[in-house]
């Protein structure tokens, strides 16, 4: 089957279960909808960075957890009607979800600028273990930032809002982040395409090959990563919505390590591998979870099966063409 | 005036010293055969030519000092690659390896395929599924679209059938003649070499041991420093 119709199936079917759950009157279901969207879309930023550029990031919680906080501290101070700073200007939160997310890509990309500048200096085994530090920093961070909560984390009482929009129905918040997984995975398939893309690609297969052609290999990555840090950003800050809730957890390197899982059992550098990946995710941690506390294990088995017969992930072994990785 | 020139060139691979003062000199629209037996440091040469090792001597391309930059800037400066053993990028595209390379300027996707049409009828073929001779055109072609000043092909028609040898060979021919494209070329067909070249250069043991026109390489030569 041709991968394009795969990825129309991944999404349709996505957007189906979560119009069919609002119809039947099933909220809880559209919110787990929602979170298989907003999974999807963290880890289409990753997917950028390791399926296409090759950087096994185990520090991409940082900034799903920035994004998170930047709506927090955003929220919390409009809620409290009490600026973020006062000097030398007036800075005031916002309860408005466009320029949260805005917010969100920015701290997300700097972020990643920063960490990026210096973690591309290393390679392979090191760029893991130095993403991971920089993963665990801002866990620390986090934690001990008692304006913020500390290790309880922040609340904020009411969703932010949407011009036009009552983000406190589930199928509305969902359609919100379906649209932005949409519009986010038309942006990737087009960068994949694009002389940047391709050249990164290739740059991950052969670096002195593609420095042969005039293009610098370290630009290129460090450019993927900092749109994919802006993306999980982005995602860091929907999630933090979807929970009205944000805590150090997000920060955590499990959450670096899922985002890493998603990414292998959908298909990694597939475009729609993020969403397959999420889906049987939150899928698997609601009915295995059922039926016992370490469903975990069975995940792992599964992630297992994956990694051992079909690398492809489950877009890769629908589709049957070889991945591009 | 000389577009590359190299004086003194040295370069080693860890303890053992390849180069040992090889120098050669490449004009606007010359093409200069470089030629020498088997470990004489011809892909040496050209692997510190393009930065892609460390070297000492001078090097300069177009007045720039080479070895003040890394490779990407030597090749955005115009040195166009097309390395031994025509490594492509086997998961992309015919179309995407030739669009991952390019840079602005009168070599494009077009152009590429009218130069070789097979790549043309292959474009959306992986080009890890190409034949060795379709690898090898698409090799080229992912230079031109680089738009280089100076081609340099190392080993371009080794290991391929005849005919693929001669369809490269034309190709080549029409770069010289239809755009007045600088080539340093590695090869070991002399009888082609002496068609296309305008000069050649003859290294043995790391240094250059002759230079002049290629109508000047008579078996004598030919016999002791190239063993035919």
């Amino acid at each position: 089957m041709a991968e394009r119709w795969i990825n129309a199936g991944l999404l349709a079917g996505l957007g189906l279960v979560a119009l069919w759950a609002w119809a039947a009157g099933a909220p809880f279901t559209v919110t787990l909808a929602t979170k298989v969207a907003i999974l999807a879309l963290a880890a289409a930023g990753l997917n950028l960075a390791l399926g296409i550029g090759g950087l096994v990031s185990l520090g991409h919680a940082v900034f799903f957890g920035i994004g998170g906080y930047a709506m927090g501290v955003l929220a919390s101070h409009a809620q409290a009607y009490d600026p973020i700073f006062t000097r030398p200007f007036v800075f005031e939160g916002t309860k408005s979800m466009p320029f949260i997310w805005l917010a969100a890509i920015a701290v997300g990309a700097l972020a990643a600028w920063v960490i990026g500048r210096i973690s591309l200096r290393t390679s392979g085994v090191y760029f893991i273990m130095i993403t991971l530090a920089f993963g665990q920093m801002f866990y620390y961070l986090a934690i001990s930032w008692p304006a913020y909560g500390g290790e309880d984390g922040l609340s904020i009482y009411v969703r932010n809002g949407f011009p036009g929009l009552d983000t406190l129905d589930p199928i509305q918040f969902f359609g919100i982040c379906f649209a932005i997984l949409l519009i986010v995975l038309w942006c990737m398939a087009r960068i994949a395409a694009s002389p940047f893309g391709l050249a990164l690609n290739a740059a991950r297969q052969a670096p002195t090959r593609v420095m042969a052609s005039g293009i610098d290999p370290d630009r290129l990555r460090l450019w993927a990563f900092v749109v994919s840090g802006a993306v999980t950003g982005l995602a860091g800050a929907l999630y933090a919505d979807l929970n009205r809730f944000v805590s150090p957890t997000m920060f955590s390197w499990q959450v670096s390590g899922e985002l890493i899982v998603l990414i292998i059992l959908g298909g990694v550098g597939r475009l729609c591998g993020p969403v397959a990946g999420a889906a049987l995710f939150v899928v698997l941690e609601q009915w295995l979870g059922g039926l016992s506390e370490y469903w975990q294990v069975f995940l792992g088995l599964l992630l297992l099966a994956v990694v051992l017969a079909g690398r492809g992930g489950i877009v890769g072994l629908l589709a049957r063409v070889p991945s591009r990785g | 005036m000389s577009l590359l020139r190299v004086s003194d060139l040295r370069a080693s691979y860890g303890p053992a010293q390849v180069l040992h003062g090889a120098s050669l000199a490449v004009a606007e629209g010359e093409v200069v055969a470089l030629l020498g037996r088997n470990g004489m440091g011809k892909t040496t040469s050209i692997r510190a030519i393009c930065r892609m090792m460390p070297s000492h001597g001078a090097l300069t391309f177009d007045g720039h000092d080479l070895h003040r930059l890394p490779s990407h800037r030597a090749a955005r400066l115009g040195l166009g690659l097309v390395p031994e053993g025509r490594r492509c990028f086997a998961p992309l595209t015919v179309a995407e390896n030739l669009r991952a390379a390019a840079r602005r300027g009168a070599w494009d996707l077009a152009r590429v395929e009218r130069l070789f049409p097979r790549l043309a009828e292959r474009r959306e073929q992986r080009a890890g599924t190409l034949s060795g001779g379709e690898q090898q055109m698409l090799a080229i072609g992912r230079a031109l679209m680089t738009n280089p000043r100076l081609l340099i092909l190392d080993e371009a028609t080794e290991g391929l059938a005849p005919l693929v040898r001669a369809e490269i060979w034309a190709a080549i021919e029409a770069l010289r003649v239809e755009t007045g494209m600088a080539i340093l070329i590695v090869d070991k067909s002399l009888a082609e070499l002496r068609r296309i070249a305008d000069r050649a250069v003859i290294l043995s043991r790391g240094r250059d041991v002759w230079q002049g026109p290629i109508a000047g390489l008579d078996d004598t030569l030919a016999g002791r420093y190239l063993g035919v």
